[in-house]
């Protein structure tokens, strides 16, 4: 063995307390950053998952000035004839459900409450609702042919204390400028467990909310979802909507994608604080370390130890502390994700506006990543290492007569 | 042959306001094969001269020759290449490197000066004239001072320098080991020849020299060949 990398070992092994404390601490930093950079990247995919899933899908179809949060009914604003289109769209191998959806503003008043909601009006037997119908928690769908059926989120059957068979007062606006008002029962209640979203989004037959708003035979938009993400662009290219646009869901989730842009950022700032700090405690063992064997130094100079072979010596170090700590790093925190990722960790209603283009779940499932550890690991590894540099420099500089004179 | 050569040096040591003239004009040969002792009160200027000596130090004027190369305009790493195989050293306190064996420290300078090839025999036999090589596996906490010091001679000796300065070798060991330290000295330096220069005020070491040269206040007061 290279009698360095020996007598490095062996240091590490002098004061074993000092040099396990600061494996620990590169060690925690390593497993906080495999954590954080994890959680983070979770969170992102989540948000961007919720937000295809409940509201922009893979693919949209809707006419050129269609805004989402207008809910505008006008006809410039919508499609017409969208079942024939979404039915086209189906027979495209790669697309898994097409549908026309209907947004409407309204409020519901239950009692003596009232609450402002969006109504959608969905194709109830298309595919593109199994997130809805999967989250059922009480009653039942409902069937095309309804007219007096709605779905209502749990957090909002909670607060105004409904429940399935209750019948609510929907006001709602037509595309003549005023406003309708009927009566419709609750026939289930559902969850996509994004507390925003189910307080206030209620779902009813597309038929009905066209019939109701004065809108037969158009849509808000036709709403596509893939079987995989990546066909994105080839499905676009297929589709045939003449006098509309296609937008897919990178155009659609702008916010996101820069909101994903900030936080890498802000995780680089993130990562620099935590391995600021981890490399303070190494760079302060390695200076102890420094201190300490001072006198030693001398007698190493003296026995003809050249100066970048000290550097080394103490380079080698830092680099042992450095492969060590990271590797315990990994060792918790690679088990911590893994687990986290299967179980995800509650947070409840973060309280975030469902008109907002951000949608959050009440989980995080941090989201782990090979590169994500390896970038973590690597950057440890350096910083650990460069902080070494400046203390192996000291002991470099040692002469060996001072050295000597030293009471070290 | 002369193998250390200093001419007219001196050496000041400045700390803060404070100057200290450890040396103030010291004129000085040392031959091949000498067994000679620097002797004199504490502050004489011993360490100082043994470390000029050594190449470990720079004087603050005159001039340093080692094998008729002149060391003083040298910088450290030159130094260290200079010293590399031609001097050794031999400390009075901790000297060895606490987490080597005693074979390992005194393989250390042979690895130190990039001897690639099987050091075995070779450090086996240096601790074997040292009385050792029982303790090879031994560390230093593992052993007397009078061992350890024992261990220092034989790494002194590893890289076959032709020059070994040892700076109070035996101030912290009882008589008896004192004595076992020098017999191995004086009995290395008659059988290999290797010139040995060691600073001391200890009576019973300075009999063994062939050479006394007497330091006080930075100056050599006397130079008397024992003549043994
Ligand atoms: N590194 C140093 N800095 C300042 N003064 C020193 C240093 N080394 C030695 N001295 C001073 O130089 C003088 C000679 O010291 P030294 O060579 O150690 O003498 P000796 O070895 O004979 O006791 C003393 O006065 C000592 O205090
Ligand atoms: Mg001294």
């Amino acid at each position: 063995m290279n009698y360095i990398l020996k007598m490095s070992l062996r240091n590490l092994a002098r004061n074993k307390r000092r040099s396990a404390l600061s494996a620990i601490a590169i060690a925690i930093g390593t497993a906080l950053l495999l954590f954080m950079s994890a959680t983070i990247r979770g969170e992102m995919r989540g948000a961007l998952d919720l937000t295809i899933n409940l509201r922009t899908g893979h693919l949209q179809i809707h006419a050129e000035d269609y805004k989402d949060e207008n809910m505008s009914l006008k006809r410039e604003d919508m499609i017409e004839g969208p079942l024939e289109i979404s039915g086209q769209i189906e027979e495209i191998a790669q697309v898994k459900a097409a549908s026309p959806r209907l947004n409407i503003s309204g409020i519901v008043a239950f009692k003596n409450e009232t609450i402002g909601v969006q109504i959608l009006g969905i194709d109830p037997p298309s595919a593109t609702n199994s997130m809805y119908i999967e989250g059922m928690v009480a009653g039942e769908y409902f069937s095309t042919d309804d007219h007096e059926g709605v779905l209502i989120g749990l957090p909002l059957a909670e607060s105004l204390d409904i429940n399935p068979g209750d019948t609510i007062d929907l006001i709602i606006n037509t595309s003549e400028g005023d406003t309708d008002e009927q009566r419709f029962t609750v026939r289930g209640i559902y969850t996509t467990d994004t507390p925003a979203y189910d307080k206030s989004t209620i779902f009813m037959p597309l038929e009905k909310a066209q019939t109701i708003s004065r809108t037969d035979n158009y849509a808000s938009m036709i709403y596509i979802l893939l079987h995989d993400m990546d066909d994105t662009a080839a499905v676009k290219d297929a589709i045939q909507a003449p006098g509309y646009i296609v937008e897919d869901w990178v155009e659609l989730n702008q916010l996101i994608v820069i909101v994903e842009q900030l936080s890498n950022a802000m995780m680089f700032f993130f990562n620099l604080m935590v391995l600021g700090v981890t490399s303070t405690v190494i760079m302060n063992t390695l200076l102890m370390a420094v201190y300490e064997r001072t006198r030693e130094m001398g007698i190493l100079g003296a026995l003809g130890m050249k100066a970048k072979q000290v550097k080394a010596l103490f380079l080698t170090e830092a680099t042992l502390l450095a492969i060590g700590g990271v590797l315990i790093g990994l060792a918790i925190g690679v088990p911590l994700v893994l687990y986290y990722a299967q179980v995800g960790f509650f947070l409840g209603d973060m309280g975030i506006s469902a008109n907002s283009s951000f949608m959050f779940g009440n989980s995080i499932y941090p989201y782990p990543t090979v590169g994500d550890a390896i970038s973590v690991s690597v950057a440890a590894l350096l910083i650990t290492m460069l902080s070494g540099y400046y203390p192996a420099s000291q002991a470099a500089k040692l002469e060996p007569v001072d050295a000597l004179h030293s009471n070290n | 042959m002369e193998i250390a050569k200093l001419t007219d040096i001196t050496r000041v040591y400045t700390i803060g306001e404070v100057e200290t003239h450890a040396l103030r004009g010291v004129d000085l040969s040392i031959g091949e094969g000498e067994f000679t002792t620097l002797v004199g009160p504490s502050g004489s200027g011993k360490t100082t001269l043994l470390q000029l000596i050594g190449c470990l130090d720079k004087p603050t004027s005159g001039k340093v020759f080692i094998n008729n190369e002149e060391a003083t305009g040298m910088n450290r790493n030159q130094r260290a290449d200079l010293r590399k195989g031609t001097i050794g050293f031999i400390f009075q306190f901790f000297a060895l490197v606490p987490t080597l064996t005693a074979y390992e420290n005194v393989e250390l300078p042979l690895l130190l000066i990039g001897k690639k090839n099987n050091h075995k025999a070779r450090v086996m036999e240096l601790l074997d004239a040292v009385g050792l090589v029982d303790w090879a596996e031994h560390r230093p906490d593992q052993m007397s001072g009078g061992q350890q010091q024992r261990v220092a001679v034989a790494r002194a000796l590893a890289s076959e320098p032709l020059l070994i300065l040892a700076d109070e070798p035996t101030a912290n060991l009882d008589t008896e080991n004192g004595e076992q330290v020098m017999e191995i000295m004086k009995k290395l330096n008659e059988e290999t020849g290797t010139t040995f220069v060691f600073a001391t005020h200890d009576p019973r070491v300075i009999k063994y020299a062939k050479r006394v040269i007497t330091l006080e206040d930075g100056l050599i007061i006397e130079d008397k060949n024992s003549g043994k």
